[in-house]
């Protein structure tokens, strides 16, 4: 056997991995064999720690400690200090991971993760996401052995429904009765479909699903095959998520040798196999009739339903389409139990929700939470509150399908209906916090430029419905907006969202909704003041110099491109409002802070 | 994969290199690896402990280190936490008497009064 004194977990996700976790590992390698302690410490590459902001994060057991925010050449001062001597390095060490005498906090006592519990992220983090065996550890592919040897198709799927899960990918279907849907129809052809197309802005969950715990889905995708009659499944993931890619690859290829993919899984005459399909980040292939046409081979393009995947999907045969995240939490579902997940989370939603935090946030990165935590819970206890003593102003929740939830709604319970209550939705877990300092009008059309950019163009109110929206967006935060403007962007949106095709256009409009709902005031500001409150609107602002501060050392005429400035040296300079393009280098370079801003 | 033991044993086999990683609140034998316990041989005793308890599969025990408590004549200074029991501190502890803490104090739970901080006060 194996015996390892120390084990060192460095996160090789996507954060950390641009952040120099790769060169950090090579390093820890060198110091360990250099040290001569290699067949004493073992270095493991784990999946996403969660704590995104303090990367690159590594954790050394059996202490515990907790290392934030390191750099190669600290390295080897911890393989010195920590690993040779036992001396834990405290100025390396998450600062909140120790407690005030000095001793380390286990990982369930720091703030950011006490509230947390993570179902879908549970291997995230712990395992080595590219050896199946770590994954088998952790009771890997029981759930799958389980169904095959102990339930029948019907006991699966009635698990499924009773457990009450629903669809992680923003919509809130309920998985159970997706699975029972494509059950019914006699074909001899099913097809399991995974939509690991993630693209919303600011959203990263299914990525470090994929990336810290690939198997998870595998198995997954195998008991829904069994569960309705399927045979193949497929994984429709972006091209530019080349880390999950390469651990779904590692990882499919792993659980063929082991035959747990393939031909008479466990002997039981089930044969089930997956393969990878790569999108090249079309927004609108995560709509499922989009993403099969796809996967098909044909352009992206969404067509109307009914008829319904269940009854007619890829290739024109019965198809299950589940988002990542959905998937993620089927095996625990199987192992525990409905009633288990059914005793997380709130009436209509059960279980647990992964968001991807992001924006004016202290601790950027991924929390799973369980159903009805409240926004400020997320926000203030596990995000640590807004950076700079900011005041809260909005949380956007559902990427550019999605809405605005204003400090007024901070303890509302977060749950599907609760969010579309109030003029959001779940999404798939992309957060977006916004301070005092954002313009409303700006991040409605920063949302619709992306939808617009992303429509496919195959139905006229998407495509032109729109566009339309965001001329008048623009024109508003250009100081050209005119009376009835909001009035006309109300009813497009009213028309869009009745007669678009698919999710991406009815859900186009609801950020411009949404932010009219709440930040009404902000609109008629810009329309009637001419005023962008958040003074973010280059337009709409204009620049000044106070004549009391100003000590006229003539810096910011120099710096000027436009050479708006100008006056005698040791007297007051000014403005000139004509010529000036908003670029802000005046008060970039004034000393004396006698530029002020309107 | 052909059955469900073959799963389970690939599991326990595994999990054993795993528990590490898990909180640890049982057993912690804590070798003194400042530069005074190196230099007494506490490398060599490390290496011991670590050798005795793969082979005896007790991987539930942590073995840790800890820097100099003051006491460097006395080195390699070895202490075994057992939660529930007091702290037993070993002094002078070579890698034969550190395979003999773990068969006969971690495995056998009497630990070795002849080695132990306290009986060579007594001498």
């Amino acid at each position: 056997m194996e015996y390892y004194r120390s084990q060192v977990l460095i996160c090789t996700g996507t954060g950390c991995s641009s952040s120099n976790s790769p060169a950090i590992i090579k390093r820890f390698e060198e110091c360990i064999r250099n040290a001569g302690l290699e067949n004493e410490i073992k270095v493991v590459r784990t999946g996403c720690f969660g704590l995104c902001e303090n990367g690159p994060i590594c954790i050394v057991y059996p202490e515990g400690a907790f290392y934030s925010h390191i750099k190669v050449d600290d390295v080897e001062r911890i393989v010195s200090e920590h690993l040779v001597k036992g001396r834990v390095v405290a100025d390396l060490l998450y600062k909140k991971s120790v407690t005030e005498d000095g001793k380390i906090r286990s990982l369930e006592e720091i703030d950011f993760y006490k509230k947390q519990k993570r179902v879908a992220l549970r291997n995230c983090g712990v395992i080595d996401p590219e050896n199946i065996n770590e994954y088998i550890a952790f009771d890997g592919y029981k759930a799958l052995a389980k169904a095959l040897t102990e339930m029948s198709r019907d006991d699966v799927i009635d698990v499924i429904l009773k457990s009450g899960l629903r669809g992680r990918g923003g919509a809130g279907f309920p998985t159970g009765l997706k699975w029972k849907f494509a059950k019914a129809p006699e074909s001899d052809v099913k097809y399991v479909c995974c939509n690991a197309d993630e693209g919303d802005p600011g959203a990263f969950m299914d990525r470090s699903v994929l990336e810290g715990d690939p198997h998870s889905v595998l198995e997954a995708m195998a008991i829904a095959g069994y569960a309705i009659g399927s045979q193949q499944g497929y994984i429709y993931v972006r091209a530019e998520y080349p880390i999950a890619v390469k651990r779904l690859r590692i990882a499919i290829d792993q659980a063929r040798e082991a035959g747990l993919l393939g031909k008479d899984i466990f002997g039981t005459g089930f044969n089930f196999d997956i393969d990878l399909r790569l999108g090249s980040g079309a927004f609108v292939c995560g709509e499922e009739t989009a993403l099969m046409t796809s996967i098909e081979g044909c352009r992206g393009e969404p067509r109307p339903r009914p008829p319904f995947p269940a009854i007619k999907g890829l290739f024109g045969k019965p198809t299950i389409l589940n988002n990542v995240e959905t998937l993620a939490n089927v095996c625990q579902i199987i192992l525990n139990g409905p009633e288990w997940f059914a005793s997380m989370g709130t009436e209509k939603s059960k279980g647990t929700k992964v968001f991807a935090l992001g924006g004016k946030i202290n601790n950027t990165g991924l929390v799973e939470i369980p159903m009805g935590t409240t926004l400020r819970e997320i926000i203030y206890d596990i995000g640590g509150g807004i950076p700079n003593g900011k005041k809260f102003k909005a949380a956007q929740t559902g990427g550019p399908s999605g809405g605005c939830i204003p400090a007024e709604h901070l303890d509302i319970p977060i749950d599907y209906d609760n969010l579309i209550a109030i003029g959001s939705m779940m999404g798939s877990g992309g957060m977006i916090v916004m301070d005092e300092d954002n313009c409303m009008v700006n991040i409605a059309k920063f949302f619709l430029e992306f939808t617009v950019d992303e429509s496919c163009g195959k139905c006229p109110p998407c495509r032109i419905g729109t566009r339309r929206m965001l001329e008048i967006l623009d024109r508003i935060t250009h100081g050209k907006g005119e009376d009835g403007d909001i009035e006309k962007l109300e009813k497009l949106a009213k028309n869009i969202k009745a007669s678009a095709l698919c999710g991406l256009g009815q859900t186009a409009p609801n950020p411009v909704l949404s932010t009219l709902r709440y930040f009404r005031d902000e609109y008629e500001a810009h329309i009637y003041e001419k005023r962008c409150p958040a003074g973010v609107c280059k337009a709409l602002l204009s620049y000044a110099i106070d004549p009391e501060k100003c000590r006229g050392c003539s810096l910011c005429a120099r710096n000027c491109p436009a050479g708006a400035i100008s006056g005698q040296v040791r007297s007051p300079f000014v403005i000139d409002n004509k010529k000036c393009i908003k670029c802000g280098a005046c008060e970039a370079s004034c000393k004396f802070g006698a530029i002020v801003k309107r | 994969m052909r059955s469900i033991q073959e799963l389970e044993a690939i599991r326990e086999s595994t999990l054993e290199n795993m528990t590490l990683r898990k909180e640890h609140n049982g057993t912690r034998i804590v070798v003194g690896m400042a530069t005074c316990g190196i230099a007494a041989g506490a490398r060599g005793v490390l290496t011991a402990f670590m050798e005795e308890l793969a082979e005896r599969k007790l991987i539930h025990v942590a073995l840790t280190q800890m820097g100099c408590i003051g006491m460097c004549h006395l080195e390699p200074i070895v202490e075994v936490h057992q939660p529930g029991h007091e702290t037993v501190t070993y002094v002078k502890v070579t890698p034969d008497m550190a395979r003999r803490i773990v068969r006969e104090h971690i495995e056998g739970g009497s630990p070795i009064e002849e080695y132990t901080l306290s009986h060579y006060r007594a001498k």
